[in-house]
This record gives C-alpha cells, sequence and structure tokens, in this order.
C-alpha cells in the first residue's frame, strides 16, 4: 500500500494526485432536467464520474403482487455502463451493483412521502455513463435532485459525499486511485435540514478519531454538495421564479 | 424547494408543505404562499392525483365485463363501470360494448369515487360528458391547469371568445379543443402552449388577450 514510498498520494506541499487540497471536492455540475421521456431527470458530472438518474412514477406496480397496500413501492437500479470503467464491465447486474441500488433506495426513501401514493412505484434508474470512486454519493444526489424534478413530494433532498484516509491524512471525496490505495472510505449521506444521516458506509481501517474527523469533514462535504443542488435546480426553475406570485387562480370546467 | 422551511410559528400547512414541530416546510418545487395562517406551496411540475367531483379526459386502455379501463395520466387507472357510461343496466352478453366505447376511443368523464384502497372511478352521465368525436388535444401539466381557468374562469372564458371554440379542461392537464373552424382550433392550441409557458408570469391574460387580437387581425 501507501508504504511503498514510490507513489504517494500526497505530496510535499499537501496536495493530492490531481492537485487538490485534503478538505476540496472534485469540480461539481448538475443538470436537472435533462431527459425528455422521463418525469424527472438529473445528470450529475462529479469529477470524472458521469451519472444520469431517471425518475418514473408514481405509476402502476408491475408486476402487481408486489404492490403495497398502505405506500408506495420506491425501486431504485444502479447500473454502471460496460463502457464506464477502464476494462470493460459486463452489463450484467454484479454484486457490488445490487447493493448499492440498495444502498441507495434506503438513503433515499426516508426522504419521500411515500405514504401519499398508496399502490403505486416510483421507479430510479442510476446509469453511470463514467466513473471514478464515488460513484454512490454521486448518484444518490442526482438521485433526489431528479426525484424533486418529477415533482414528487418529498421531505428534503438527501445529499451525500465521502470521506478517506489516505497517507495517513483524513481527506474529502475520495477519487478512484485514492479510494485502491488509500487507507479508509468513508461514504456518508445526509438530509441536510435535519443533519440526519441516511447512509453511513466505510471500507478500510480508521482509529476512533480518525473516523470522527472523517466523519465530520464528510457532513461538511455534503453541505457543499446540497448548495450546489439547490443552485441546480434554482437554475432550471429559475425563469419561473420571477416576479411569479400567481395573481389569479380558480377551478372548475369550461 | 423540498426541504426549504417556509414559516415558523402558529401557521397550518396547506397544500405541497408538511409541518415539523411548529416549522412548516415546503414538499415540492414552487413558488411558496402565506395567507394568513395558511401557508402553502403552487407547485411547479407535478402529477394528478384523482380528486372526486373532478373532470378529467383520459383515454381507454382496457375492456372488462364491467366496464371500461381509462389512461387518466394519474398514478392509478381509473375504472368506468358500464352502469355509469350507460345510466341503465346493461348485459354484455346481449350487447356489445365496443360498439358504445372502444379501446383507444377518449372520454370525457367525472370522478366519482377515489380513496386510498380504491382505484378512481368515473362517469359519464351528466350533460357534456362521454366519448370524444372530434377536436384537438392538448396536454399540459396538471398543476398549471389552475393558471389555464384563470381567476374564476377569466382565462378559459377570453380564450374560448377569442377563438369561438368549445374548450373542455381537465383537472389532469388533458384540454380538448373542438370548434367550427380548424384554424381557430389551432389557434387556441397555441394560445393553451403559451400559456403553459408562461403560466408563472403576471399580466398573462393581458398578452393572451393581445395575441388573440393579433392573431385575428392577421387573419381577416
Amino acid at each position: 500500500m501507501s508504504q511503498t514510498k514510490s507513489k504517494r498520494l500526497i505530496n510535499e506541499e499537501g496536495l493530492r494526485i490531481d492537485g487538490r487540497k485534503f478538505d476540496e471536492l472534485r469540480p461539481i455540475k448538475i443538470e436537472v432536467g435533462t431527459l425528455e421521456k422521463a418525469d424527472g431527470s438529473a445528470y450529475i458530472e462529479w469529477g470524472k464520474n458521469k451519472i444520469l438518474a431517471a425518475v418514473y412514477g408514481p405509476r402502476e406496480v408491475h408486476p402487481r403482487h408486489l404492490a403495497l397496500p398502505d405506500r408506495t413501492l420506491f425501486r431504485c437500479r444502479y447500473h454502471m455502463a460496460p463502457f464506464s470503467t477502464e476494462e470493460r464491465k459486463s452489463p450484467a447486474p454484479s454484486r457490488r451493483e445490487i447493493e448499492l441500488s440498495k444502498v441507495i433506495r434506503e438513503a433515499v426513501e426516508p426522504a419521500i412521502f411515500t405514504e401519499l401514493f398508496p399502490r403505486t412505484a416510483i421507479d430510479v434508474f442510476i446509469e453511470v455513463l463514467q466513473s471514478d470512486g464515488g460513484t454512490r454519493c454521486a448518484g444518490i444526489t442526482a438521485t433526489s435532485l431528479a426525484l424533486a424534478d418529477a415533482g414528487i413530494p418529498l421531505r428534503d433532498l438527501i445529499v451525500a459525499c465521502a470521506a478517506g484516509k489516505i497517507d495517513g491524512q483524513i481527506v474529502l471525496d475520495l477519487d478512484n486511485i485514492e479510494d485502491q490505495k488509500g487507507e479508509a472510505d468513508l461514504p456518508v449521506a445526509i438530509s441536510p435540514r435535519t443533519g440526519e444521516i441516511t447512509l453511513l458506509q466505510m471500507d478500510g481501517i480508521m482509529s476512533r478519531e480518525e473516523y470522527e474527523k472523517a466523519l465530520n469533514l464528510a457532513i461538511e462535504g455534503c453541505r457543499q454538495v446540497y448548495a450546489m443542488q439547490q443552485e441546480a435546480l434554482k437554475r432550471k426553475y429559475a425563469s419561473e421564479e420571477v416576479g411569479a406570485k400567481g395573481d389569479d387562480e380558480g377551478e372548475g370546467l369550461s | 424547494m423540498p426541504g426549504d422551511i417556509l414559516a415558523d410559528g402558529d401557521f397550518n400547512p396547506g397544500q405541497n408543505t408538511y409541518r415539523e414541530g411548529s416549522k412548516v416546510y415546503a414538499s415540492l418545487i414552487g413558488l411558496a404562499n402565506i395567507a394568513g395562517k395558511n401557508v402553502y406551496v403552487v407547485a411547479l411540475k407535478g402529477f394528478y392525483m384523482p380528486v372526486v367531483e373532478d373532470l378529467v379526459i383520459g383515454k381507454v386502455i382496457d375492456l372488462r365485463l364491467s366496464g371500461w379501463v381509462v389512461d387518466i395520466n394519474a398514478p392509478y387507472a381509473a375504472v368506468l363501470p358500464t352502469s355509469e357510461a350507460f345510466g341503465r343496466s346493461f348485459n354484455s352478453r346481449r350487447e356489445e360494448m365496443t360498439s358504445y366505447i372502444d379501446v383507444g376511443d377518449l372520454v370525457v368523464a367525472k370522478v366519482i369515487a377515489f380513496d386510498r384502497t380504491r382505484d378512481p372511478v368515473l362517469t359519464t352521465k351528466d350533460g357534456g360528458l362521454g366519448k370524444v368525436s372530434r377536436g384537438r388535444l392538448v396536454r399540459v401539466t396538471p398543476t398549471k391547469i389552475p393558471r389555464v381557468i384563470g381567476r374564476k374562469g377569466s382565462m378559459i372564458n377570453l380564450l374560448t371568445r377569442g377563438t369561438d371554440t368549445r374548450i373542455t379542461v381537465g383537472q389532469n392537464g388533458v384540454i380538448l379543443v373542438s370548434g367550427e373552424k380548424p384554424e381557430m382550433e389551432v389557434l387556441a392550441v397555441t394560445v393553451l402552449q403559451m400559456i403553459e409557458r408562461e403560466a408563472h408570469t403576471i399580466g398573462l391574460t393581458d398578452r393572451v388577450e393581445e395575441l388573440l387580437k393579433k392573431k385575428k387581425g392577421t387573419e381577416s
């Protein structure tokens, strides 16, 4: 690992391989409403990650027997395109993709008012077009935006970001090399309004102090991403926000 | 925006909002309004949730023994029972359902029952309801329907008079335009599309009026 000093992840000036400081995020670009046909969608570029999220629903459940009598069925599919990695990835869902589908679903579902639409389904498709570490965080971030774009009532916009340990230092937002050569990775998703944590995973070894430091750093990162999420939504709906305040409203038929 | 705080204190959470403790938050992207103690959000995008008494326009997608299944652009498929369509008892062994309404037909109907446990039930018994025989369809985001109608129907009346057409507005975001002259139908459709695009702006009724005058001027 990093003990072989031949290749270091952090140089003498304290900069990482891609030139970032320890608490710096990769550049993030978010677009809402990218897909015409989906009820809601979002596209995110997080460093070299490129991810599309599409939301369909609430709609009727197929197959029928899966429908829940008291709330909506929230389904999530995380999938990596065969060309998203350096070596071709088989398009069949791998163990890892099934796991990520589950953790993303469980991270985002608490934000949805599922009880408002019994016997329906909301389907989310997360397609990773290009990956470079931290796709689950980017996927969660895009998913909550796509849900908001679909007009689904949400308690909050869930946002995710990772922190980790490389070369003995706690850093924010690991990329692929840092994830693989580093010591630990800690992806975190939060509900920024309440500060509740909806996803917390750890891969690697950290001491208790390091863990606490990493967790706080990741939450700090989430807050930064949250600001970008809000900004992306505003950009999409900005024109509609200007001087709006409807002056007439009514109901009935012609 | 979902999760944004709208009010703190003794307020009633209205449409598209929710309360936690003493604070009221938004649950959708939209424009917040506070009227007295009521806080609500006018959604910019949403889907249609059936409400009893709503007028809807839907497409027949299936036939069953007891009635037709209608897609009303909602998370639930609606049922139009034969008894509600004919207004009398109906025996499918003696009569052919499809001779009245077939799969693929459009119907204007009213929601007569809907709750969490049951799919919406429609009726075509009232006047003006039933199968659509001609006209043009426009689809708009269901949340913008109030804007299409306008205050006490001001917008829709303006449009009906201005284009000499009949306009049926379904609460589910489907609008049917039918008129004597095809070019007037087209004009009404363009205006409706403009209303959807600019639903959020002020003085829309005036601009619609202007556009109608201009278009009519060029034609005559």
